[in-house]
């Protein structure tokens, strides 16, 4: 009997697979695994570096996961899916029958091509658990670590590594850390936080070239270093998509309910571009919670129930050496700003169009998730209380009716 | 499923189901040696405006967005009520980031901590409850709304 395959075995392919067996209980489940693991926690690899997790209890879910649902992993390399055969090829040659199949490849690191880069010896990218097992071995107290990228991966490498290694220094041709979810001033905080934590930034600037142990900046300085991360940015895996008919762009393009352009396929997780409610657009959301969400949904449609995203966010949380910053939705910048700020602290409130778009928060994250459901919902503000949202993330910003609805009710 | 449940009107804003709560899950016999002189990290707060107050805890949803959202694979549902296990968890906020109630927060280990109705502790019904002098947190099954 043709089941269901599901390429790649990460959170969203989980996901997925919690969505089949919600609604189908039988149908065999196939997964094909690039990587020779049980699906666990990605975005751990740092805090493992750091100590405070094991290998083993970064396991996503419990060690009985795939046979307590009915699923045969095989380890090895999808190629093709041909929805007119109904069958998905391996590299091996190895052809599975499949009445629907859902994409969940993820993403890989973008490398891009420095002049110089095969002179370099030790040089790791920091995505997979092989990755951060292989810089373990590389690093050590002596050692002096360049990371190329301040996003949330070369950061949180750095931090990982940074009370293990001698130095740690990050550069990013962005003039800010973590420039894809902080405003100027947010990143400011967030960057001097880190500088008292011993990380060094060159920042606005890029490698020109390699050349050893040696990079030359586009600046003109130079930075010796002994072992290299590469965290310039991720790309979709998209190949297998496209090979299959799938409509791509930075992802593989997606619908509310997870459907690709090709009927029978579907998509979900870092390996696709779908919608943003926050600002109306199809994008790249590659969050955690967005994966299992995305995945769950696909695989209840793909067992013929019915399912639908609508209300995906782009949001964040994550913090650097004990100081939390928490992010969510937009910060249109015709937006009108509420922020409080204090030394090592601030909220920034962003509204437009009656609407929370978004919030920035550095410092006492207490209860944000209030502030993410004001942007999820889209509640319009003249519904609550303004004066004390303004005030703090707290239900007292709304009536006492919803708030007897909230408390009192089965939610 | 039985859970707790507010009722707003009734709440004196005396805050004991906070400390109920924190004496339920210190693990020590005694109450003044559990509390005294110590911060407190209960998974049951008040919150309070213009003179009306309440206590907030884990709604236990039917379809949660911290379990939906946990990237360690620590929020889980069991038999309804939503558990966390610490020993998994690496303390990045992400449930206290999604929580629409504002229920979880990062406990004294800094591992997210959050309501478990008191099933994961000696005191076997929920401590804030128990101690409610008058009535305003009730532990019981309600219907779902139409």
């Amino acid at each position: 009997m043709n089941g269901y395959v599901l390429i790649g075995n990460g959170v969203a392919a989980a996901g997925c697979i919690e969505g089949i067996r919600s609604v189908d209980s039988d149908t065999p489940i196939t997964v094909i695994s690039k990587e020779k693991h049980e699906v666990y926690s990605r975005p751990l690899i740092s805090y493992y570096l750091e100590g405070k997790t094991t290998i083993s209890k970064m396991n996503y879910r419990p060690k009985d996961f795939y046979k307590k649902n009915k699923v045969t992993v095989i380890y090895g390399n999808a190629v093709s899916a041909d929805m007119k055969a109904k069958e998905v090829t391996l590299d091996n040659g190895e052809k599975i029958g499949c009445k629907a199949v859902c994409i969940a490849a993820g993403s890989e690191p973008f490398v891009p091509p420095f002049e110089g880069l095969d002179t370099v010896e030790k040089k790791f990218t920091f995505m997979t658990i092989d990755d951060t097992l292989a810089l373990e071995k590389a690093i050590g107290k002596k050692s002096r670590v360049l990371i190329v990228g301040a996003g949330l991966i070369g950061l949180k490498c750095a931090e990982g590594i940074a009370k293990r290694v001698a130095s740690v220094t990050v550069c990013d041709l962005a003039d800010r850390v973590l420039s894809s979810i902080l405003d100027n001033e947010c990143a400011g905080v967030m960057q001097k936080h880190l500088e008292k934590n011993g990380i060094s930034f060159m920042l606005g600037d890029t490698v020109k070239r390699f050349d050893k142990n040696n990079a030359v900046m586009k600046s003109g300085k130079k930075a010796e270093f002994d072992v290299l991360v590469l965290a310039v940015g991720v790309r979709a895996n998209t190949q297998l998509a496209k090979d299959a008919g799938c409509d791509t762009d930075r992802g593989i393009m997606i619908d509310t309910s997870m459907k690709t352009s090709i009927d029978g396929i579907y998509a979900a997780g870092d390996c696709t571009q779908g919608f943003d409610s926050s600002t109306g657009e199809n994008r790249v959301l590659a969050i955690l919670p967005n994966a299992y969400m995305q995945g769950r949904c696909a695989g209840i449609n793909m067992a013929g129930g019915s399912s639908e995203i609508n209300d995906a966010i782009p949001m964040n949380s994550i913090g650097f050496f004990g100081l939390h910053c928490v992010s969510a939705g937009s910060c249109p910048e015709t937006s009108e700003v509420f922020e409080e700020k204090e030394k090592n602290s601030i909220r920034r409130l962003f509204i437009k169009d009656g609407r929370l778009a978004g919030y920035i928060i550095i410092g006492d994250v207490s209860r944000a998730g209030i502030y993410t459901s004001l942007v999820r919902e889209k509640t319009p503000l003249d519904e609550i209380d303004v004066r004390r949202m303004k005030i703090s993330p707290s239900l007292t910003i709304y009536s006492k009716e919803i708030r007897r609805k909230k408390l009192g009710g089965v939610v | 499923m039985k859970r707790v449940y507010v009722n707003e009107q009734w709440c004196l804003g005396c805050h004991l189901c906070e400390y109920n709560c924190a004496y339920a899950n210190s693990g020590v016999d005694d109450m003044v040696k559990a509390l005294k002189g110590k911060q407190i990290f209960p998974n049951v707060h008040i919150e309070e405006a213009d003179g009306v107050t309440y206590a907030v805890s884990c709604r236990h949803c039917k379809d949660p967005l911290c379990v939906k959202s946990c990237i360690a694979g620590a929020i889980s549902v069991k038999d309804g009520t939503v558990v966390i296990d610490k020993s998994k968890c690496v303390g990045c906020l992400t449930c206290v980031l999604v929580c629409p109630y504002g229920a979880v927060a990062p406990g004294p280990d800094g591992a997210a901590s959050k309501c478990e109705l008191c099933m994961q502790n000696t005191c076997g019904e929920p401590a804030c409850v128990k101690g409610c002098p008058n009535a305003a947190i009730v532990y019981e099954e309600r219907q779902e709304r139409a």
